[in-house]
This record gives structure tokens, C-alpha cells and sequence, in this order.
């Protein structure tokens, strides 16, 4: 059975990769397929980890608006209709701002004199191969790019259909992170319990809500000012799926680009059972449903 | 020729908004009637992106051919210069005091090299 897992948190640098990769490594051990992508497109990090051969680069566009000044009677009915300003009708002419595009394709739809094409422009790169035994993909922003999600959608459509595919997403809640999440079959909310972990948490339970799919927490870090984090989980009813403990010799492998699983026995066990926490939980639709259960 | 001051209140006696884009007012002055428009651009206050491409439309459609505001973001520059629009920035004090400063030649011509939004 294909499925798709993500790893996500509203707070950045709770653990999201960490979590993703020693999934994705234990999976591998089992004898699983498994497939990471690290759609964390604007600082992918996942290979630090998994160390991957890559065997395909390619380039990964978005349909952005042509003028044909030839037809263009500057009417000014594309720029209007446009929500996010990619282009301006002056008396003279229409100029198109490309990197604020979302292609919806609605200027080419609506000109009436036809006088607008969709052509392809390049916004990053998108890589394939493969780390051990899990096969790997991830994508790079280009620089200055404003738009994430069109290239994280690019990077989701290359994804081989594998077992499991465990989606490292970016931080926050906002369009990036809804492009990446939106079609899992179970998201793992990280979180450590700090003042802010705990408020961007609150903002990822909402929108993982929102969205409708079943989802449960880890607490990262765990082990020093606690409770106001087992509060909020009591309250809201949400499956804690594991804690890691804070612990010094997972920051040391951390900065020797190492896995905590492949280097601690002790933390292998710990993932382990995270692993079978979610394998129960996924084989249990309703369960999973109740985990995520808005109160 | 009319000249766009960014502003922000919807008054002459306004302090000068520095921001284009995210400014709430734009002041238009009509020189041969002597007289002033405030057109509303709270849109672009709370835009994610582009709000300075549609403050330059608003200053285009208003028919004004110089802009004085505080700093000016690239993309409001390109809209604004392709639209033949003069920009002059560093503008302080009230709208009518940075009316006066332009006139006295007081006010720098915005270039693509500092057209950074203020940084």
C-alpha cells in the first residue's frame, strides 16, 4: 500500500529533519521501501544526513504570463483580474513581474484579445537518487525566488510511487508547508517544549485541522518545562506519538552530519517505537481520526 | 502635471508616509488647479506581495508623471519608470513641505541602483 507520511512543525528547528531521516532509515533497515523528499525547497538540509548519490538533476518551471504586444490593446483586464499584482496595465503597454506569479493560467483565459500565452520559466533545481537503501529526492529554490509551492508541487509529481514516502516539509503554516502536507495520508507534528514551540504548535494543529488529515506529536527535546505542552495536548486531545529526551550526544552525531539511530542504540529503540506507534495508527483509520478529532 | 506624494493621512498636512507601496494615502497635487486628491491605498498596506506594483498603478491611472515618496522598492521602480513616471525620494515633513522641497530642487532623483525599498 503506497502512503504518504509527513514530517512537519510550526516552529523551525524543532526536528522536522532529524524525525524524517531516522524514519526513513529505519524503514530502510526493515527491509521496507521507502522514499524521503525534503520538500524544505528554500534550505533543504535532509542530504547533510543521508549522504545521498544523486543520478538525475533537472530543472523544475512554472507557466508564467507572454505578452504579445503585437494583439495587447492594454484594456487592462489581465492586470485586474490578477491577485498578486504579476502584472501592470499602463497606458502604453502591460509589463508582467514573473516572480509573483502563481500560474493559475486566469490572464490567458480572460484577455479578449487573446493577446496572452503561458510560457515556462525556471524557478529551481530538483534532485533524484539515492541514499543506502531509501531513495531520495529534494528540490532547490533558485535565489531570489519569491514562490516556493509551484516548485515543491513539481517535486511531488517526480516521486516514484514507493511504499512509503516520508515528506520532510518546511516550517511554519503557510502555503509552502500546505503544498507539502496536503495530500498525506498521516502528518507528525514536531514540537519541543518551549514558549515558542508551543505557540507555533497551536498554529500547526489548526491548520493540520483544517486540511482534515489525521495527525499526531513528538515532542523533541523533551525533559525541561514540560507541562504547559502535556496541558495543551490534554486539553485538545492530541496523540503524543513519542519524546525524545534532550539529550547532548544526539546534538554531537546532529554535527557530525550523523543519524542518531544509525550511532545511539538507545535512540534507535526510541524510533523504533515511534515507528509502530504510527504503523498502529495508520492501519486504524478511525483511531487516526481520532487523534486528530477537533474538540 | 501632477505630482503623487505618498502620505499618511488623507491630507496635505499629513506626515509624509516613507514606504510607497504600503503607504495608506497617495496625495495627488494638480498644479494648474492648485488643488488636491487623496486616493486610497489601504490594499496595498496589507498586501503579501506587489504592493508597490499597484501603487504604481494607482499613480499611473491618477495620470501623475512624478512620484515623491520616502524609498522605492525595485519593482515599484521598474513599474514606475516603464510608466515614464519621474520618482524623487527622501522626502520628510509634512506632503505640502515635501511638495516644497521638490520645487526648491531639494529632493534626489531616484536610479535602478537605489532603488532598494529604504534598505
Amino acid at each position: 500500500m503506497n502512503r504518504r507520511i509527513a514530517i512537519a512543525s510550526g516552529k523551525g528547528g524543532t526536528g522536522k529533519t532529524t524525525i524524517a531521516a531516522n524514519l526513513a532509515y529505519l524503514l530502510a533497515r526493515l527491509g521496507r521501501q521507502v522514499l524521503y523528499v525534503d520538500c524544505d525547497v528554500e534550505a533543504p538540509n535532509g542530504h547533510i544526513f543521508l549522504h545521498p548519490q544523486i543520478r538525475e538533476r533537472r530543472a523544475a518551471t512554472t507557466s508564467v504570463p507572454f505578452i504579445d504586444d503585437e494583439h495587447c490593446n492594454h484594456c487592462g483586464q489581465c492586470a485586474s483580474f490578477c491577485q498578486y499584482h504579476a502584472l501592470l496595465c499602463l497606458p502604453k503597454q502591460v509589463i508582467s513581474f514573473p516572480e509573483l506569479c502563481h500560474a493559475c493560467g486566469g490572464c490567458s483565459h480572460i484577455c479578449p484579445q487573446q493577446a496572452i500565452s503561458e510560457v515556462p520559466r525556471e524557478i529551481g533545481t530538483i534532485e533524484l537518487g539515492s541514499a543506502g537503501g531509501i531513495d531520495f529526492a529534494s528540490g532547490l529554490l533558485n535565489i531570489g525566488e519569491a514562490m516556493s509551492p509551484p516548485l515543491i508541487r513539481a517535486l511531488k509529481n517526480s516521486l516514484a510511487p514507493v511504499e512509503t514516502i516520508i515528506v520532510d516539509a518546511p516550517p511554519g503554516t503557510s502555503c509552502p508547508v500546505i503544498e507539502s502536507i496536503r495530500d498525506c495520508d498521516y502528518i507528525v507534528l514536531v514540537t519541543e517544549p518551549t514558549p515558542f514551540g508551543l505557540n507555533d504548535l497551536k498554529l500547526a494543529v489548526e491548520m493540520v485541522r483544517a486540511l482534515g488529515r489525521p495527525f499526531g506529536i513528538v515532542i523533541n527535546r523533551a525533559g525541561f518545562d514540560d507541562r504547559p505542552l502535556f496541558d495543551y495536548c490534554q486539553k485538545e486531545q492530541l496523540s503524543i506519538l513519542a519524546q525524545l529526551p534532550d539529550d547532548r550526544r544526539v546534538a554531537e552525531a546532529y554535527s557530525r552530519g550523523e543519524l542518531a539511530c544509525a550511532v545511539l542504540a538507545d535512540f534507535k529503540q526510541r524510533f523504533s517505537a515511534l515507528l509502530a506507534t504510527m504503523e498502529t495508527t495508520l492501519k486504524h483509520p478511525s483511531a487516526a481520526a481520532l487523534a486528530g478529532r477537533s474538540t | 502635471m501632477k505630482i503623487a506624494i505618498t502620505a499618511q493621512n488623507p491630507s496635505p498636512e499629513s506626515a509624509v508616509d516613507p514606504r510607497f507601496g504600503r503607504a495608506p494615502w497617495l496625495m495627488i497635487y494638480d498644479p494648474n488647479e492648485e488643488s488636491w486628491q487623496a486616493i486610497d491605498n489601504s490594499k496595498g498596506l496589507n498586501a503579501a506581495h506587489g504592493a508597490g506594483i499597484q501603487a504604481a498603478q494607482k499613480v499611473a491611472d491618477q495620470q501623475a508623471e512624478t512620484l515623491i515618496t520616502g524609498a522605492i522598492g525595485p519593482k515599484a521602480y521598474r513599474s514606475l519608470t516603464t510608466a515614464g513616471i519621474r520618482i524623487y525620494h527622501g522626502a520628510k515633513g509634512s506632503v505640502s513641505e515635501a511638495l516644497q522641497a521638490y520645487r526648491d530642487g531639494a529632493l534626489r532623483e531616484a536610479s535602478a541602483d537605489d532603488a532598494t525599498g529604504g534598505v
